[in-house]
Parts: C-alpha cells; structure tokens; sequence
C-alpha cells in the first residue's frame, strides 16, 4: 500500500475528527499537497452533513430564535455606539508631570484636530449614509415578500426577461430574471459573463421560484473583466465550466 | 450551487450577501431555514436541550460577526452549518477547544438543503439507509459521528481490531454517499 492510500484510507476518520497526534498531523501534511485527497475530504464532508440530517425531527423553541436576534441587535447597537475609550496607564508622580507637559502642547493643537474630528465624522455620517442605502437595496431585492413585476407594452403576453447590472472595477454583478420557465429537471441556468476577448466566464447558477422570479447577486467573478455581453444556458445542476448550446437568453452592454 | 434560488425564498447566497451588509433579516431567514438542522444535531450528540440551544446560538452568531466563514463558491449553507454544528457539539461534549479552524471546513454536497421537503425526502432516505445497515458497522459509525469518540475508543469499547473499525467506519460512511449518488 502506497503512502497515499494509507493516508486516504484515514481520511474518514479525520473528517470526523477522530484521529489524533502523529497520524493526524501526517494527513494534515499530506492533504496540503494532495488535491484529490482534499476532494475526498470535502465529499467525506457531505457525506457527513447526510449523517446529520438523520436526527431531524425536534425542533428549536421560539425563545431561541427571539434571543439570536436580540443578541445580534444588541452587537449591532454596540457597534454603532462604539467610541474609542482612553487607556489609563499607572504612571510615577514624575511621569505624570512629564505627561502634564505633553497635554499642554498637545492642547495647542487641539484645535486643528477638532477639525479633523469633525471632517471625520462628516465623512462617516456620508458613509453610515450610503451603507444605509446599500442595505436597502439589497433587503429589498432579497426580501421574502417582495412582489416582482414586468411591466410590458399592454397586450403583450409576459416574455421572460433577465437584467444584469455589472460593475466591472467591483466585480459585482447583480441579476434579476422574471417570467422564466422553469428549469427541467436535474438542470438549472447558468448566467455567463462573456468578456470581450476569451471564454465566457460562469457568472451563478439560478433556478426561478414559481413565480419565474430569481436572483443571482455577486457571484464569485475574477476581477475587472470588461464584459461584452450576458448569456443564460442550461446546465447540469452542478453547473458548467463552458455553456452548452442553446443559448437561451442573450443581452448585449449598451 | 452557488446561487440557487431557493424554494420559498431568497438564494441562501443572497441571504449571506444580504447579511454581510448588516441585514438582520437575512439571518432571521437563514435561521428559520437552517435552524432546525442545526439544533437537532446539537441535541442529538449533547442530550440537553438547554446546552443544544447555546450552541445554535454560538453557530448562528458565529455566522453573523464573520460570514466570510463560508465560502458559498466551495458548497452550499446547509451542510455546511451541519458539519460546523456536529464539529462544534462534539468539542463541546468532549470539553476540548475547537478541533478545526472552522474556514478550513469546506464541505462538497451538491444537494441542496434549502427546501424543508427536501430535507424531509433526504432525512428518510439517510433514516433507511442506516436502518438496513449491518448493526455493528451502525454503532460504529454512530459512536465516531455523534459521540466523536476515536477509533482507538471504539476498538476498545467493543473489543474489535483497530482496522476493522476503521473498515465499517469508512464503508458506512461511503454508502450514505452512493445512496445519494443513484
């Protein structure tokens, strides 16, 4: 038996975490260099979360749920109050006059600093500002009860229609599709940023909800490819690393 | 599968962006879809609900304060929070410090949890599977899964070599993923 299969014969065990000293530590050396003993421990790892599925059945009383989210306000609140608190350090009388002597020249710039300060927390109210408004967004397109609506011409039947933003310096990508049909079975869409020169390039997959609704928002992209267009084909639910043919939907940058 | 859209819901990809940019709502979703998944494996290996209770809270806010944690380019949510709960309720039973550097944890399922049906479907398939398992490859796999003891305590606890533990281990745990493959 090789060094490999020795190791990968262990791998069960580590994924449970039921493998100690210097045999976990020979595994952990040889998963950092061996790519498919990685694979094999992140599919132990699935396999794993099946195990887990077996015990569902009770479930979490209210109170759980009402003190995660207090418990999350209450960070949030903090977060927001949080100001910088002065650390007192004990200093020797002689220090402490030495100190004095520094806080009086220090006094005289004070005044400079007060302007920063409140450059400083102008620019942050602008920037509590924007985050306010980028949470906005995000909450309303992402909101469980939000209502999506095509408007068409009146008297055209609803077409299924897909609407990407890009922002190439950002890498962001947000994708809102509507009316869609829904994806046949074991397969799903999969969105492609086509760039202006090379492969297109996986942008998310999505499977519409009963409405034809879905969304695809930033998607793991590389960064600053300029795109030349956005395409939806599909694929296998995994997804794919180039579309299989048809296209089904095709948008060009204006 | 990255960014689903979820049955009954926004993608569980948009719901961590969503979170990530402060959203108490966000998490609020995430832990109606995900919670009972994790608190029942808490309360499976730990046997109190008051301790299986902290310990959804630990992983919940854990999620919160760094949802950078997971990776939704390498896996879905749902396992994930399921092999992170397991981990961590095993740590806590064995009172020892977290085992694993938790953004080490990449977990490869192709299946999505999202849906409750889903989970339902796949929970019944996972109970059956185990139920027409050979009795001792079943202890042992549960003794490695939800009481974290090591083959080693296995072997010792019911007198079988080392590698034959390490053998039923191994085979149990593959067979719940062929199960899933057909």
């Amino acid at each position: 038996m090789s060094t490999h299969e020795q190791i990968a014969d262990d791998l069960p065990l580590y994924a449970l975490g039921a493998l100690q000293g210097e045999e976990r530590l020979a595994l952990e050396r040889h998963i950092d260099e061996c790519p498919a003993c990685r694979r094999e421990l992140e599919a132990l790892r699935g396999d794993m979360a099946l195990l887990a599925l077996s015990t569902a059945g009770p479930k979490p009383p209210a109170r759980a749920r009402t003190r995660l989210l207090e418990a999350v306000a209450r960070e949030h609140r903090k977060a927001s109050d949080r100001k910088p608190q002065p650390r007192w350090l004990p200093l020797p009388w002689l220090a402490a006059a030495a100190l004095t002597l520094v806080v009086v020249t220090l006094s005289i710039q004070n005044s400079g600093l007060r302007r920063q300060v409140v450059a400083l927390e102008r620019a942050t109210a602008n920037r509590q500002a924007e985050l306010q408004r980028a949470r906005e967004i995000v909450s309303t397109l992402t909101a469980s009860d939000a209502m999506h609506v095509t408007l068409v011409a009146s008297k055209t039947p609803p077409q299924p229609q897909g609407k990407a933003i890009y922002v190439r310096d950002r890498s962001s990508l947000i994708f809102l599709a509507s009316n869609m049909p829904a994806a046949p079975p074991q397969k799903a869409y999969e969105l492609w940023l086509i760039p202006t020169s090379g492969a297109p390039i996986p942008a998310g997959m999505f499977k519409p909800d009963a409405h034809g609704s879905a969304t695809v928002v930033n998607p793991p992209l590389p960064s600053g490819v300029e795109a030349k267009a956005f395409a939806i084909t599909v694929e296998p639910e995994a997804g794919s690393s180039a579309p299989t043919m048809p296209i089904v939907m095709l948008g060009a940058g204006e | 599968m990255s960014s689903v859209e979820s049955k009954g819901g926004p993608a569980d990809i948009a719901l961590v962006s969503a979170m990530r940019l402060g959203s108490e709502d966000a998490l609020a979703q995430l832990y109606d879809r995900y919670s009972p998944v994790v608190y029942s494996v808490a309360l499976r290996v730990l046997g109190d609900t008051g301790a299986a209770e902290d310990l959804l809270q630990e992983v919940f806010l854990q999620l919160w304060r760094n949802p950078g944690l997971f990776d939704s380019s390498r896996g879905n949510l749902g396992p994930w929070l399921a092999v992170i709960a397991r981990n961590r309720a095993i740590d806590v039973l064995r009172k020892r410090r977290p085992e694993t550097d938790i953004t080490d944890v990449v977990v490869s399922v192709e299946r999505d949890m999202a849906g409750e049906a889903d989970r339902t479907r796949m929970m019944e398939k996972v109970r059956g599977l185990l139920g027409t398992m050979p009795s001792l490859q079943r202890s042992a796999l549960e003794m490695a899964y939800f009481e974290g003891l090591s083959h080693t305590e296995i072997s010792a606890k019911t007198g079988e070599p080392l590698g034959t533990i390490k053998t039923r281990i191994r085979t149990g745990l593959l067979a719940l993923r062929k199960a899933f493959e057909t």
